[in-house]
């Protein structure tokens, strides 16, 4: 759909500017084509419907975004039915200085709902980590990317960041005491504790729904299994008894079955489970190496790393027909995490030598990179909705 | 018995414990001995270099410190770092050396507890690789409790690709990296 974008009024210059983050957060979507108009055009411009017909734009948006002098901004815009000449949305927000551009990544949700009819995901949060020289560092940022502020810093590696569903609470595994431990940290006071500390390795956890408990593995009793942990941490249950690895686990929406990865086939494969522990179902079949698998939010779509030849991508599995389907051309991606939407998809990559970050549309068709820091950044995990 | 052990050792010239009793290195092990310790100082004779015919390792016998050294003096000389086949969880010939030296020490002191990190080559998935690595410090596990280490004196972790010895996205600096390091535990 192409949408014309003014720039705002008195907003400020560059990548910082509202419109720029409006325009480059519609464009990443991949379901319009952004347009600039050839006149200046605020809030409270009429529609120059004529203009707007003559550059083939089906929907106008305008505003401003004017500091105050006690350091708030206040934002003003009208999002205009350029076809049918009505208007579509018109608000004035007031916002802390800290928080312009969550203000414009609010913008942009509202003129993404309004035109698609499906809520917007860009208000929305990212973690991920950063490894420097001698450094990991655990990010949480908006969903470009961008705005990031530190959660933990670390000298010892960092994985596996996951995101409880209240999007306050972030589990991961962190190696800071010699080993594989498993983390929850509040985001807001920083207060965090070991859920998982057993002996051997701790890993991959993953939110139930409800946020009460988490899926975890441990390999306390041998190789790596799955458990189920209370989100106060104590003994967990465990969920798998193999004598293959079982990893990755990841609940599905309803948060009856797990999905997991296990070489119980003599490679690694994605398989389901239920959680009163009957027998796993195999559910990848096309090549031998799939892992890394993650759910869409309505519980239709599987998206995992699949391994061809030397090459490793992200690839998705309807999971009612079983078409696959591989959205990369690229050669290590990692870590594949639907956008809370389901439409996106953001996974690590490397390109130049560097861990980078990617977003992708569900076709492929329209692939982002996130940041460019000039540091690998990896294990992304997009967050919940804001509440 | 400690004392009885390695005087054993070296009168059986058990190949284990050549080097610990200051003979020759078998020249057709093309093994590196070479590990990077937990302050990441590198400890060994490096690569390549050919030992010196004439070297004797002086050897001093004490009230029991002197096994202490000289079983310090034989992990020094295997090493601590066990390197395994590309998808391979099977301790080779020449980390059976290096798991013999350790099982001597501890089976020397019970007291004594170690650390065994497994760690993978740099392809695939973070976690995928972090139970590959836990597969081979198991392996390396269970070949010290055969020869008689007490499980309670171990504990089996992983690194997976995390910590890599070797930077470098090549076969080289792979073989390196999948590996399993014996640490003392902290």
């Amino acid at each position: 759909m192409p949408v014309a974008i003014a720039p705002f009024r008195a907003e400020a210059a560059g990548n910082a500017a509202t419109s720029a983050i409006v325009r480059a957060d519609l464009e990443r979507s991949g379901l319009f084509k952004l347009l600039t108009p050839a006149q200046a055009l605020d809030d409270r411009s009429p529609l120059p419907q004529a203009e707007m017909r003559a550059a083939g734009a089906d929907a106008l948006l305008t505003g401003s975004s004017v500091r105050m002098a006690d350091g708030t901004y206040d934002i003003r815009y009208r999002l205009w039915d350029a076809v049918k000449g009505q208007e579509l949305l018109a608000r004035a927000v007031t916002v802390p200085g800290d928080d312009l551009r969550l203000a414009a990544h609010r913008v942009a949700d509202e003129v993404y709902e309004k035109l698609t009819g499906d809520r917007g995901v860009f208000a929305t949060r990212i973690a991920y980590v950063t490894k420097s020289a001698r450094q990991f560092v655990l990010h949480v940022a908006d969903s470009d990317g961008e705005g990031g502020r530190v959660a933990l810093t670390s000298a010892e590696p960092i994985i596996s960041p996951a995101w409880a569903p209240n999007g306050r609470d972030l589990a991961y595994v962190s190696f800071e005491s010699g080993k594989a431990v498993v983390w929850v940290q509040d985001l807001q006071t920083g207060r965090r504790s070991t859920i998982a500390n057993f002996p051997g390795t701790n890993s991959a956890p993953a939110w139930a729904p409800g946020g009460n408990q988490l899926a975890v593995t441990l390999s306390r009793d041998s190789v790596a299994q799955l458990y189920l942990i209370n989100r106060e941490g104590g003994q967990p249950r465990r969920l798998t008894v193999s004598s293959a690895i079982d990893t990755e686990p990841v609940f599905a929406p309803d948060g009856r079955q797990i999905y997991f990865v296990s070489d119980r086939g003599g490679a690694p494969q994605i398989y389901r489970m239920s959680l009163d522990g009957s027998t796993p179902e195999r559910v990848t079949f096309q090549g031998n190496y799939n892992i890394s698998p993650t759910i869409s939010p309505d519980g239709k779509t599987l998206a995992y790393i699949n391994r061809q030849g030397s090459a490793y991508r992200v690839t998705t599995q309807d999971l009612a027909s079983g078409t696959v389907r591989t959205l990369s051309d690229t050669q290590a991606d990692e870590s594949p995490s639907f956008s809370p939407n389901g439409r996106l998809l953001v996974y690590a990559s490397r390109a130049q030598g560097r861990d980078i970050l990617m977003t992708t549309t569900l076709d492929g068709s329209i692939k982002t990179r996130l940041l460019s820091s000039g540091l690998d950044v990896r294990e992304p995990a997009w967050g919940p909705f804001a509440r | 018995m400690n004392r009885t052990l390695l005087t054993l050792a070296c009168t059986l010239a058990v190949s284990a414990w050549l080097s610990a009793c200051g003979s020759r290195v078998d020249l057709k092990d093309e093994v590196p001995v070479e590990s990077r310790s937990a302050t990441g100082s590198t400890s060994g004779s490096g690569t390549g270099s050919t030992p010196s015919q004439s070297q004797v390792t002086t050897v001093t016998a004490g009230r029991g410190d002197g096994d202490a050294a000289a079983m310090a003096e034989a992990l020094r000389a295997v090493g601590r770092t066990v390197y395994f086949d590309f998808d391979s969880f099977v301790v080779r010939d020449d980390g059976k050396r290096v798991v013999d030296a350790h099982a001597k020490v501890l089976a020397a002191d019970r007291s004594r507890r170690m650390m065994i990190e497994g760690h993978t080559d740099d392809l695939g998935g973070r976690e995928y690789n972090l139970a590959l690595g836990q597969k081979r410090a198991l392996a390396v596990l269970n070949s010290l409790t055969l020869l008689g280490v007490s499980p309670n004196q171990l504990e089996a972790v992983s690194f997976g690709k995390e910590r890599p010895s070797v930077d470098g996205a090549n076969d080289a600096a792979r073989a390196k990296n999948r590996r399993a390091e014996i640490k003392d535990a902290r």
